[in-house]
């Protein structure tokens, strides 16, 4: 049997984690299509259709399925055009913390000494800050928008790869086999890469997968405070942020965009579970 | 122990200097010079703008700005307020029990619904219950407070009016502010309808803040009572004839709580995180509100020296749980 296939046996085991899977698909399916899917441009402005309730309410047509915002915005294709951004952004902060964080851990595990200490109390230093406060204070730096909230996150998500890597690759430097390509004659760079990194790989993809959730939740509140995305771009915290003067009179331009925050977040924190179960042989039966 | 002690203490000096260090650079790194920066949006003749610089030591090279600021920090001089003109350490004080009592009031929230949760879903394992209640716990979990909150607005507070908005006590009461703990302060002031009132006021935003923990301490009980119920000494117990009720609660649960009570403990900085975000929507004036609030009038001082004392703050108490945790497990101070 195919190692792919002893994996799927006991990922799908975890009824939670393919749906999780399955919901992550189906973001991926319509923020490829957003552009065919959305029935009109996440920014056009209906000047006669303002805060035209969801369809299923006395009011609503099914023009705007989930009903229009203040200024007349479909909020149906403001959603689906906001699927591209998270994911964009879940990819964007893990790839970016991923890269720096297995660079910094292989490099203090590899180097040891001052090197080790110097990368290992500063990574101490960032995870003192409450990490939605470091992202604030870093925005607060750089000035809000998309890619500074982007940038945020990611230094926020860095130590926990760093120590990850560090930790495994320590672990794994031990064994024999690293011994055995050492003395054959392998390169620094080559036993780094080639030889300890694929075997630290495991816990890495289970960080990566909640780091997505993690990223998409960090950067909406980033712009429901109004540092993140700046209007009229149609990322679900903004359009929270955007709503506020308002909702009291109208549920639905809350409710869509937090809702599809949760469903989002919740897919990949069920996939980074079954993930973990999955992978770690620990767990394993 | 004392040694354990020591070690810890010393451990964490370079994790306090490179805090002060952040702090310090933050205000060098936000883009324009540190006084116009003080001084806000009003501008500065550039003759003024020279003595000033001289007079804090802007002339200075950087290293020398650092080991100042570092005596400053220590001596507890945290810079004022560019808006209000207030030491910063000042306003920090008045504001940080309110943020304290709604903190506490959501980690008790999340402990009295977590806990028995927890235990009864480990106990009914496998069952509907269980199954359940771990899908909730993961939708809790994966909750963007933010919204939660604004949805608890929209249904407790506008729909069936139960709760009020905002704030932390109505405005017909006016209660002396003694301990800054409203519920302490309301509960010996002369007005009969005070705590009550205060008390309203405290019930969304303890349940918004106690979510995420709420969902944390379930998941983590069971895990940690599953693990604890397959052990010898419960099978001893339970041979011994005692009530299935005494091994779950006497026996088991005081295991399964040592892991618990570590994680709780460390969670503080994201129980703080969350104030941030609760203490925006509710209008509660804690550190919180204050920083967000910093940041919208560019008042510098007040982020830095906010963040610095925050920082500080869940260095401490990441300190306490470590040594309460070495106190409690004799394997782990080596």
């Amino acid at each position: 049997m195919s190692a792919a296939l002893t994996f799927w046996r006991s990922f799908a085991v975890n009824r939670g984690a393919v749906l999780g899977l399955a919901v992550m698909l189906g973001l991926v399916v319509l923020a490829v299509l957003a552009d065919i899917a959305a029935p009109y441009s996440p920014i056009e402005q209906f000047r006669d259709s303002l805060l035209t309730p969801p369809v299923w309410q006395e009011g609503g047509t099914w023009h705007y399925p989930l009903g229009t915002d203040d200024v007349g915005r479909d909020i149906l294709s403001r959603l689906i055009f906001g699927a591209r951004l998270s994911l964009m952004i879940g990819l964007t902060v893990v790839t970016l913390a991923l890269c720096l964080g297995t660079a910094l851990g292989l490099t203090a595990a590899f180097a040891g000494g001052i090197v080790d200490v110097v990368i290992m109390r500063t990574m101490d230093v960032v995870l003192v800050f409450p990490s939605l406060l470091l992202a604030i204070v870093v925005v607060a730096i750089l000035g809000p928008g998309l890619f500074n909230a982007m940038m945020a996150v990611a230094i926020v998500f860095l130590p926990g790869y760093t120590r990850l890597v560090r930790a495994s690759a320590l672990s794994e430097l031990a064994r024999d086999y690293v011994t055995a390509t050492r003395s054959a004659g392998a390169g620094t760079l080559r036993l780094m890469f080639n030889t300890v990194l694929p075997n630290c790989a495991a816990p890495l993809i289970v960080q990566a997968s909640l780091g997505f959730s993690g990223a998409i939740l960090d950067a909406a509140a980033l712009g429901f405070l109004g540092l993140g995305a700046q209007p009229p771009t149609p990322e679900w915290g903004t359009m929270l942020a955007g709503a506020l003067q308002y909702y009291q009179r109208a549920w639905w331009v809350l409710t869509f965009p937090g809702l599809a925050i949760l469903i989002t977040v919740l897919a990949f924190n069920l996939l980074g579970d079954g993930l973990r179960d999955a992978l770690d042989p620990k767990l394993k039966r | 122990m004392l040694r354990f002690l020591l070690r810890r203490v010393t451990l964490i000096i370079p994790t306090f200097i490179g805090v002060t260090l952040a702090s310090f650079l933050l205000i060098h790194a936000v883009p324009g010079d540190p006084i116009e920066v003080r001084v806000g949006e009003h501008g500065i003749a550039p003759e003024r703008l020279a003595i000033l610089r001289h007079e804090f030591g802007l002339d200075q090279p950087l290293w020398k700005q650092f080991a100042d600021y570092e005596v400053q920090v220590a001596s507890g001089h945290l810079g004022a307020s560019t808006v209000t003109h207030q030491p910063v350490w000042d306003e920090f004080l008045t504001l940080f029990p309110a943020t304290v009592e709604l903190s506490v009031c959501a980690l008790i929230f999340a402990l009295v619904i977590g806990l028995p949760l927890g235990v009864i879903a480990a106990v009914k394992r496998g069952t509907a219950f269980d199954y359940g209640l771990m899908g909730v716990s993961v939708t809790g979990a994966s909750m963007p407070i933010f919204w939660w909150g604004l949805m608890m607005i929209l249904v407790f507070s506008v729909s069936l009016g139960w709760t009020p908005v905002a704030g932390r006590i109505g405005d017909a009461f006016f209660v002396e502010p003694w301990s800054g703990f409203m519920l302490i302060d309301s509960w010996f002031s002369d007005d009969d309808g005070a705590f009550a009132s205060a008390v309203s006021h405290l019930i969304l935003p303890t349940i918004v803040l106690g979510t995420i923990p709420l969902a944390t301490i379930a998941r983590m009980t069971r895990s940690a009572m599953l693990e604890v119920l397959g052990d010898d000494f419960i099978r001893t117990a339970r041979a011994k004839g005692l009530s299935p009720l005494r091994v779950v609660i006497v026996h088991a649960l005081r295991n399964a709580l040592i892991p618990v009570v570590t994680v709780i403990g460390l969670q503080v900085g994201a129980l703080l995180g969350g104030a941030i975000l609760t203490e925006t929507i509710f209008a509660w004036p804690g550190v919180g509100h204050w920083l967000i609030e910093a940041i919208q009038r560019r008042d510098y001082p007040v982020l830095q020296g906010g963040t610095l004392l925050i920082a500080v703050l869940v260095m401490a108490v990441n300190l306490g749980v470590d040594v309460t945790y070495g106190f409690l497990n004799p394997r782990i101070r080596k």
